[in-house]
């Protein structure tokens, strides 16, 4: 019989009391090797401190111990879509090691070292982590390996051109003497850094390109992986938050006796517009706070509703937009033609539910403050903590975890914030967790659009002109300023613009519409709308010019030789040119497609629905084609296209997040529908091979996945869905 | 009060309307077994009592007396489950954090109805939500899983 807490540390206590043990040892050589070559010696101070003890540590992102410990530091997070895999695999092909012998480690908050250097900043999204760190990460394998072939030539007294590295050993296969890299590791750290190192030639590649097994499978598996709602730490005690239902809205009043006489309670912790209930468990914490009982001041935001933003975006159609794009004279086509066609579609705003619902563990002392949370932005959390607190920021030290799921709702550092500032007068760590509720309700969310599009068709029945002016928020002007071209949010469009198709005259225009609170990042980001809108309207011009949806398609995309190969193959494997086979009588099938070119990646979809009588909308199949160019793991790129479009199927099915009196009516999973196994449908992943740069495929699959499904029902019942999610009602059988 | 978790016996203090999801986790440790929803709607929290499948987020503690719970953490020693082993060999992971439930569920299954159909997987896992979307795979892996099992029995 046992009492028991478990007590083995979470990973990250022993990787900050190995900081604090290394700094004050001599330094190894490192070498932040995103810096040019000049500025190597800019950031030599905090670098040491992570190699220090005699370790060998080239790159930020290497550490091979005289032990023969070889750990990779990722500079992405892991999420799911297997970065934790995809980025050491690049490592591993040129330093010479098996992907199994390497320990995998988060890296701690630190742009400096950890950027991605397309966005200058320390951040897990945009389906960028390939594209990124295609060439840095195997520069930093190949650095490494140079060098350790050179300690080890160094040692043998023999030319370096006669060693060769491999599984972890250099090897002098002339006399047949080996050295482990470990037993390397000092003599190496003495050396300078070159330069210049010859990368690996894609046909020699051994581990890139091939289905690498997981590095975090094993753990999952077992249940042993540490999220950051698995953080356990000595004393800790757990909260349960509830925040201002309406936004802008504070707190107004608590019955904290009434907590307080819960068994268990010990603290309540507030902020102007949220408060915590502090237990010995979560549960406890949970009857606290339903005991404390919150009123809110609703503040000036009471009355905002899905309607109200509706009929104030409409009314803005007219006002002055921006220009993203123009090619040719649209306008002028539109104004003399008398047979323009012209569609407006509607998106809903669309929530995250991640299956881990956030949270945020936090102790300050002091020492400082220390955090334990997953996180996509951990720089900028650990920095929005250090801003709240008016502490340096390397007095702050925030400790990434797995994520359990991301989707671009961990790019935001709010319930970091909230939970630091709760937490600032108390005493010890505390585990702050949402309830699925709180998650759903306090979503940054992906935000509500109106599109309005005409077109002329020629005598042939091809766009002659083309336009799109977009209304909605800008997601990008309050989380990445920079990311604007000409006055225009470069994400807000992406996806409207530089269309694969060859339109003569074209304009697409942006209204940004704020609604009063900030919006957010979700899986697919410009593209989650975008595509839909115009693969949607592209669809329609193809059936007023009497053509299928496939050829009309393909002979706009002469200029397009990888857009046409993706949409060739999916509708070859789909069975495009033949007749869908019947499912039960009486049930209304039909195919539709799409086609994008995103992310560096062109992805084709068909999809095959049934449409029950009552408009019930069943999505039967889905085939895909993608050319991401060189592919790393050929495994992580089907399972992110199939997750990524049952991430779309569930949006476009179901996904609306809806206000009523300043707050968000739906709750949990039962109002905010997603897809279950039971739904899911058949998903096939054709991969086209190909040595072009690498592309992203963390979001495609989903953006592509809405317009695909709406195209088939149109197919099926004749009735085009301009409106989502897709509503029954509009499909019942006459 | 004194409940037995993967073979071994513990003695509790907590209320017994505690639902079980949170003495697994927050009491003994076993952070396995996840919180999603607190509302039987997701199955991140699923665990077997007696080798049935339970919701622990709605399961109080006082029902659980006397009654074998096996969590993730016990499911086997090593991941050698028939269910583990064939998640492992089909890659079916991608976040993590449903899985254990998923497995739970499956395994349950398994224990019941050897030989599943699509649609007996189905019903079966259809309370148990995937947001990164592996249901491909999860589907494919019970079939494995069956197929190892039925090889050991042998």
């Amino acid at each position: 019989m046992t009492k028991e807490k478990r007590d083995d540390p979470p990973l990250e206590t022993t990787r900050r009391d190995f900081i604090k043990i290394a700094s004050t040892a001599g330094a190894g050589l490192v070498l932040g090797i995103f810096f040019p070559p000049g500025r190597s010696r800019a950031a030599p101070a905090a670098a040491a401190a992570i190699a220090g003890n005699g370790a060998f540590a080239p790159s930020a992102f290497l550490r091979i111990d005289g032990q023969g410990v070889i750990a990779f530091i990722v500079p992405k997070v892991e999420m799911g879509q297997g970065t934790y895999t995809s980025i050491p695999m690049l490592l591993a092909e040129e330093l010479e090691v098996d992907l199994a012998s390497v320990r995998i480690e988060h890296s701690p908050p630190n742009d400096a070292l950890f950027r991605d250097p397309l966005l200058g900043e320390q951040v897990t999204g945009g389906s960028l982590a390939i594209r990124a760190f295609w060439e840095p990460m195997r520069r930093a394998g190949a650095t490494a390996r140079t060098m350790l072939v050179t300690a080890a030539a160094t040692r043998w007294e023999v030319p370096a051109s006669s060693c060769r590295a491999e599984k972890g050993r250099v090897v002098h296969p002339e006399t047949g003497r080996t050295l482990a890299y470990g037993e390397l590791a000092a003599e190496a750290a003495s050396l300078p850094v070159p330069e210049q190192v010859a990368l690996k030639d894609p046909k020699d590649f051994k581990l890139i390109g091939t289905p690498a097994k997981r590095t975090d499978s094993l753990d999952k598996i077992r249940g042993r992986t540490v999220f950051g709602i698995d953080v356990r730490l000595p004393q800790l005690r757990y909260a349960a938050v509830a925040a201002s239902p309406v936004y802008g809205g504070r707190l107004q009043s608590v019955d904290e006796a009434a907590a307080l006489a819960v068994d268990g309670v010990s603290e309540i912790l507030r902020t102007q517009d949220s408060v915590a209930v502090v237990a010995t468990d979560t549960w406890t914490a949970k009857k606290g706070l339903k005991a404390l009982s919150p009123t809110w001041d609703d503040g000036p935001h009471a009355s905002f509703s899905s309607e109200s933003l509706d009929a104030a975006m409409a009314a803005a159609r007219p006002n002055p937009a921006l220009t993203a794009q123009k090619i040719g004279a649209p306008e002028e086509l539109l104004a003399r033609s008398r047979k323009t066609i012209s569609a407006s579609y509607r998106l809903p705003f669309l929530c995250h539910t991640a299956m881990e619902p956030l949270n945020c563990t936090v102790q300050i002392d002091a020492s400082g403050c220390d955090i334990w949370t997953g996180s996509q932005v951990p720089a900028r959390a650990r920095d929005g903590a250090a801003r709240l607190l008016g502490l340096p920021p390397e007095n702050v030290r925030l400790h990434n975890q797995y994520l359990g799921g991301g989707f671009g709702r961990r790019l935001e550092i709010d319930y970091v914030t909230q939970a630091v500032a709760l937490a600032q007068r108390a005493k010890g760590p505390i585990k702050f967790t949402w309830s699925r509720e709180e998650d759903v309700q306090h979503d940054l969310l992906r935000p509500y659009f109106h599109n309005y599009l005409a077109a002329v068709l020629d005598d042939n029945g091809m766009p002659a002109a083309w336009s799109h002016r977009l209304i909605g928020s800008s997601v990008m002007a309050r989380w990445f300023p920079g990311y604007f071209k000409d006055g225009v949010d470069l994400d807000a469009v992406h996806g409207a613009t530089n269309l694969p198709y060859t339109i003569p005259n074209f304009v697409m225009e942006y209204l940004p519409f704020e609604p009063p609170m900030p919006t957010g990042n979700w899986r697919g980001v410009g593209p989650s709308h975008n595509i839909y809108v115009v693969e949607s309207f592209i669809d329609e011009l193809a059936a007023a010019a009497g053509k299928d949806p496939l050829a009309y398609r393909l002979a706009l995309l002469d200029k397009e030789p990888r857009v046409k190969a993706v949409l060739e193959l999916a509708a070859e494997n789909a069975g495009w040119s033949r007749p869908m086979q019947p499912r039960r009588s009486g049930v209304r099938t039909g195919r539709g497609l799409s086609v994008m070119r995103e992310f560096g990646a062109y992805l084709a979809q068909v999809v095959e629905v049934s449409v029950a009588d009552d408009g019930e909308v069943t999505i039967d199949r889905v085939v895909c084609a993608v050319d991401c160019g060189q592919i790393v793991n050929p495994d992580t790129v089907i399972a992110q296209i199939q997750g990524g479009a049952v991430y779309g199927a569930s949006a476009v099915l179901w996904g609306e997040i809806t206000f009523k009196a300043g707050r968000v009516q739906q709750s949990n999973f039962h109002d905010a529908r997603v897809m279950r196994i039971n739904e899911c449908p058949r998903i096939d992943v054709h991969l086209v091979k190909s040595g072009e740069a690498p592309g992203g495929i963390g979001e495609p699959g989903t953006a592509g996945l809405f317009p695909a499904v709406t195209n088939a029902i149109f197919a099926a019942t004749g009735v085009r869905i301009r409106d989502l999610p897709i509503r029954p009602q509009l499909l019942q059988r006459a | 009060m004194k409940i037995n978790v993967n073979g071994s016996d513990h003695e509790v203090t907590v209320p017994d309307d505690t639902p079980l999801l949170w003495v697994l986790r927050d009491v003994l440790g076993l952070t396995g077994t996840k919180f999603g929803c607190g509302m039987a709607l997701c199955g991140a929290c699923t665990v077997h009592i007696d080798g049935a499948q339970a919701r622990s987020c709605v399961t109080p503690l006082s029902a659980v007396v006397g009654k074998k719970i096996t969590t993730i953490e016990g499911l086997s020693a090593d991941p050698s489950h028939p269910v583990q082993r064939a998640w492992a060999e089909l890659e079916v992971v991608q976040c993590g954090y449903c899985q254990p439930g998923q497995i739970m569920s499956a395994a349950a299954l398994l224990k019941v109805n050897p030989h599943p159909t699509d649609a007996d997987i189905d019903a079966a896992l259809s309370g148990n939500i995937c947001r990164c979307g592996t249901y491909v795979r999860i589907r494919a892996a019970v079939h494995r899983a069956a197929e190892l099992s039925r090889t050991a029995a042998v």
